[in-house]
């Protein structure tokens, strides 16, 4: 028996597939027009991603975002918006969860960084990967990378008893309800609009205090 | 976004020396903001001085009753922080009505008073904007305004501070300490940091070029019922429309500040004294400057039915 929660087949390689079967030969790489007299600068790295040292002498323009997906191939990480207010990018840095996009690389120097692809596989889903599957919690999938990162840290963020914008009393715990959690995942949009199945989701989880 | 130079400093004293010796230089600490618009090129510029590792991110008593916030504490740890919830509610109120749990997890204290304008005009280098092109005029006087500022505002600039934090910063009458480029410690009230626009809306605070925030400094506490109520177009993740920061007595007495409608926290402490009269008689002299739009007119009834709102809570 298949376990219908377990993918068969990861959805990159799905996209890998699809996209070798409609190639078309590719245009040069571009690099970005620089203007006279502002010569890109290069600053050199190093932090662990997913438990991994890796050391990279960037562009100084190199979000933390780019450098995950473009530097390291870990294209789990979504690029949305670009901008902070979509989520999809979201990653877990020194056990917080931050927008990548809005963080530049090299100012991670000695940084610990936790991403999608490091938080779970096909094979050995992450309790909140198998959540979402189970709950129905995404129809496209592009914010979900960033929804499970921002929940894994956000239950951890009410077990260490940061309040929110909806705690009634800030001197006692916070609770994992659902309009705490509803209200402390306001950073990550999802346009299929699951929102939904994603509290179901996290709640299942919370329920189980994994 | 445009080639930039990057450097980390290590102390506050070697941070302000590197912004002196590189003119165009910006401090970078969450970078929420500051990246944002770099990659909008409203911001350009030629160097970066990472100040993340000063060690200004403790939270530690004061002397006199008070706490001193480190300039880098982020927006969490300052809203979490149980001295802040127990003494000074309404500062983790407003930090907890402002942004994402992801931007307060990078943003800092002092990078959250800095950060700059939402006005939609500012955003969009196609348009007329004083603010990021002096003289280039004001798209939103005669535009979209429905979010604007109402009190404090000039014929050349009508653009809100975005801040919820500054605002109960204001109320509670916190102070800023910074370094100067001389290598000099000065201490100013949060409410002399933001520069009325006037004729200049690109002159923002009253900091000088390359002086380095270190620290803000709250008085003792001042007791009573702490509340910040924040209006804005969606339930959560959403500038205000209006926002009411206020400290009430059992007596009635209290304060009030407010956010969402003038270019600098705004708070009269001339309002102060008609609290125990009521919203009506507070608010009318909170907007006694007014000068709306007809399209953001609606904020001024709004500030005195949320102070209102307040205000009965306040009683319980």
């Amino acid at each position: 028996m298949t376990d219908p929660c377990q993918p068969q087949i990861s959805r990159r390689d799905l996209l890998i597939a699809s996209a070798a079967a409609t190639a078309t030969p590719a245009a040069a790489a571009a690099g970005p027009q620089e203007l006279a007299g502002e010569a890109p600068a290069q600053a050199t790295v190093a932090f662990e991603v997913n438990g991994a040292q890796r050391t990279l002498t960037l562009d100084t323009r190199t979000t933390l975002l780019d450098a995950l997906r473009e530097h390291l191939q870990l294209t789990g990480t979504k690029k949305g918006c670009d901008h902070g207010q979509c989520g999809a990018c979201t990653v877990i840095v020194d056990g917080r969860r931050i927008n990548a996009c809005l963080s530049l690389a090299v100012m991670h120097e000695g940084s610990r960084i936790t991403t999608i692809e490091g938080l779970g596989a096909a094979e050995t889903l992450h309790p909140l990967q198998a959540a979402f599957i189970r709950h129905d919690g995404f129809q496209c999938g592009y914010c979900t990378p960033g929804q499970i990162c921002s929940a894994v840290a956000m239950l951890e963020e009410i077990a260490a008893g940061i309040p929110s914008h909806v705690t009634a009393d800030l001197t006692a715990p916070p609770q994992p309800t659902a309009e705490e959690m509803r209200e402390r995942m306001s950073g990550n949009l999802c346009r299929c609009g699951a929102y939904a199945n994603i509290i179901a989701a996290i709640a299942a989880v919370a329920r189980r205090g994994t | 976004m445009r080639a930039f130079t990057y450097e980390r400093a290590r102390s506050a004293a070697e941070a302000v020396a590197m912004a002196a010796r590189t003119p165009g230089a910006r401090f970078i600490a969450g970078g929420t903001n500051l990246l944002d618009l770099m990659k909008l090129e409203i911001e350009t510029p030629a160097h970066l001085i990472d100040v993340n590792r000063l060690g200004l991110d403790r939270i530690e008593p004061t002397a006199d009753g008070g706490l001193r916030i480190g300039a880098l504490v982020r927006n969490t740890d300052l809203a979490a922080d149980p001295r802040v919830r127990r003494d000074y509610g309404v500062l983790s109120r407003a930090l907890l009505a402002g942004a994402s749990g992801q931007l307060r997890n990078r943003a800092t204290t002092a990078g959250n008073l800095l950060q700059r304008t939402r006005c939609p005009y500012f955003y969009d280098t196609n348009q007329p904007c004083n603010k990021r092109a002096p003289g280039s005029g004001c798209g939103a006087l005669d535009g979209f305004s429905r979010a604007h500022a109402v009190v404090g505002v000039s014929d050349a600039c009508i653009a809100t501070h975005p801040s919820d934090m500054a605002v109960a910063l204001r109320l509670l009458d916190a102070s800023v300490g910074t370094l100067q480029s001389n290598g000099e410690a000065r201490r100013l009230p949060v409410a002399d940091l933001h520069r009325a626009p006037g004729e200049t809306p690109h002159l923002e605070t009253t900091l000088a070029a390359g002086e380095l925030i270190t620290a803000v400094v709250l008085p003792k506490p001042l007791g009573g019922v702490h509340l910040y109520r924040k209006v804005r177009d969606r339930a959560s993740y959403a500038f205000a429309l209006v926002s009411v920061a206020a400290v009430v007595q059992p007596d009635g007495s209290g304060r009030v500040a407010l956010g969402g409608v003038a270019p600098k926290p705004w708070r009269r402490e001339a309002a102060d004294v008609e609290l125990p009269r009521g919203a009506k008689a507070a608010a009318a002299v909170l907007l006694a400057e007014a000068r709306p739009t007809d399209q953001n007119a609606f904020k001024l009834p709004l500030v005195e039915r949320t102070l209102g709102a307040v205000l009965a809570e306040a009683k319980g």
